[in-house]
């Protein structure tokens, strides 16, 4: 595993003032992808934008864990479909 | 090169009432603040409204309110100066000061119209809240957290040709230039990431990244979907029948298309690799549909009717 595409939950938690074990709960309720790798624990750059987006979401509207999972479940169908829709009106270009 | 202006300026003088973003009366207790405060925060945050200008533009008015009217000493300077002297109510009390010592008798506005210089810079709602965030930024819940900066969105109009080919553009985005490359085959509403050109971090926190949204326009007679091209070409009668060799425009440039003899109307024919460029799949092309229409001759001469009606006797 290259680690340069993960950073250590150690580091994202001391960057945002967080305690680890609200990281472990992210990861509990399905919400973030935590690797563990050599005795340590780590989060893939990939997964940044989303950990830090729950993380807003949990500090600044309070919002608990059962809340954020359903609003991710949600925003995610609403990508989903914004695009299909933007699929699909490319696609009645072919009709009209 | 493009100019993109992600957020609107915002230079009136006029009073912003605080009291009315959070949809409360001006006897409202710190508790109904907060309240109302996380209301509207739940129902505009950028994050669960994702591509949303209207809404994030309320996030920040909701934020800017909040962030006065909880303060108890910042909401008592808007409750005694905001009405008088606009945006500018934070220095309502040096304006009285500056007032008295030269014992001048002037109108409210010359006043704001004085200090205007002391601005704190192009804003999104008031100078007010770009000051205390650096810009485009939003509150935090009271602890000193290290957040990426905002998302900044854009929207690119591209012509079906240029997105043809690889093209690179030079946006400004509130007021810096960057380059980009936009790779061939991109999509009509497809989004790309222009990492670290979004709003300042807080707190130590990086920048936020760009979002791109491609609108391609399509004034060609091809129509698109995904890397296929569609055309529809006419075809006279006596090619469908006997076949024949056609020249047709593709995107490509011209190309020779060979006609089957008995061709029937509306039947297609694919022109392998000669439709839109693969995205981020460089060489890789989708196919061109040719459709053909075969047109029927008109005004025809008697010796022309004669003949087909010999055809039409042969067939019975």
């Amino acid at each position: 595993m290259d680690l340069t595409d993960f950073i250590t939950v150690t580091d994202f938690c001391k960057s945002h003032r967080i305690s680890q074990a609200l990281i472990i709960e992210f990861k509990d309720y399905g919400l973030v992808e935590i690797i563990e790798r050599k005795d340590a624990l780590y989060i893939p750059i990939a997964e940044l934008p989303k950990a830090e987006k729950i993380l807003r979401l949990h500090s600044e509207l309070d919002i608990n864990l059962e809340g954020i999972e359903v609003i991710t479940q949600l925003l995610n169908r609403l990508e989903e479909m914004q695009n299909e829709m933007t699929r699909l009106q490319n696609r009645l270009g072919l009709y009209e | 090169m493009f100019n993109f202006i992600t957020n609107s300026e915002h230079k009136s003088m006029e009073y912003i009432d605080y009291y009315k973003i959070l949809g409360i009366s001006k006897s409202a207790t710190s508790k109904e603040i907060k309240s109302a405060y996380r209301k509207l925060a739940r129902k505009y945050h950028p994050d669960v409204n994702p591509n949303d200008k209207t809404a994030e533009q309320k996030f920040k008015e909701v934020n800017e309110a909040n962030e006065v009217l909880s303060d108890p000493e910042k909401r008592k300077k808007y409750d005694q100066y905001g009405e008088q002297y606009g945006k500018d109510w934070q220095h309502g009390e040096e304006f009285e000061k500056a007032r008295k010592a030269q014992g001048q008798r002037r109108s409210s506005r010359q006043y704001a119209g004085g200090f205007e210089g002391q601005d704190f810079g192009g804003g999104d709602f008031s100078d007010f809240f770009e000051s205390m965030f650096g810009g485009g930024g939003f509150s935090g819940g009271g602890r000193q957290v290290k957040f990426r900066g905002q998302d900044f969105n854009a929207e690119l109009r591209l012509q079906l040709r240029d997105a043809y080919t690889t093209q690179k553009q030079t946006l400004t985005v509130n007021g810096k230039n960057i380059r980009i490359t936009i790779p061939a085959g991109i999509e009509n509403g497809q989004t790309i990431k222009i990492a670290g050109h979004g709003g300042p971090g807080r707190n130590g926190g990086p920048k936020g990244d760009l979002y791109i949204t491609f609108s391609i326009e399509n004034n060609t007679d091809f129509k698109r979907d995904g890397n296929n091209l569609y055309k529809n070409i006419d075809l006279d009668l006596y090619t469908a029948i006997l076949g024949g060799e056609l020249t047709i425009n593709t995107f490509d440039g011209m190309a020779k298309l060979k006609v089957k003899p008995e061709t029937q109307n509306g039947s297609t024919v694919k022109l392998k690799g000669k439709g839109f460029p693969v995205y981020k799949k460089e060489g890789k092309f989708g196919d061109l549909f040719i459709t053909y229409n075969v047109k029927t001759p008109t005004k025809l001469s008697a010796q022309e009717k004669e003949l087909f009606k010999q055809l039409a006797s042969l067939k019975k």
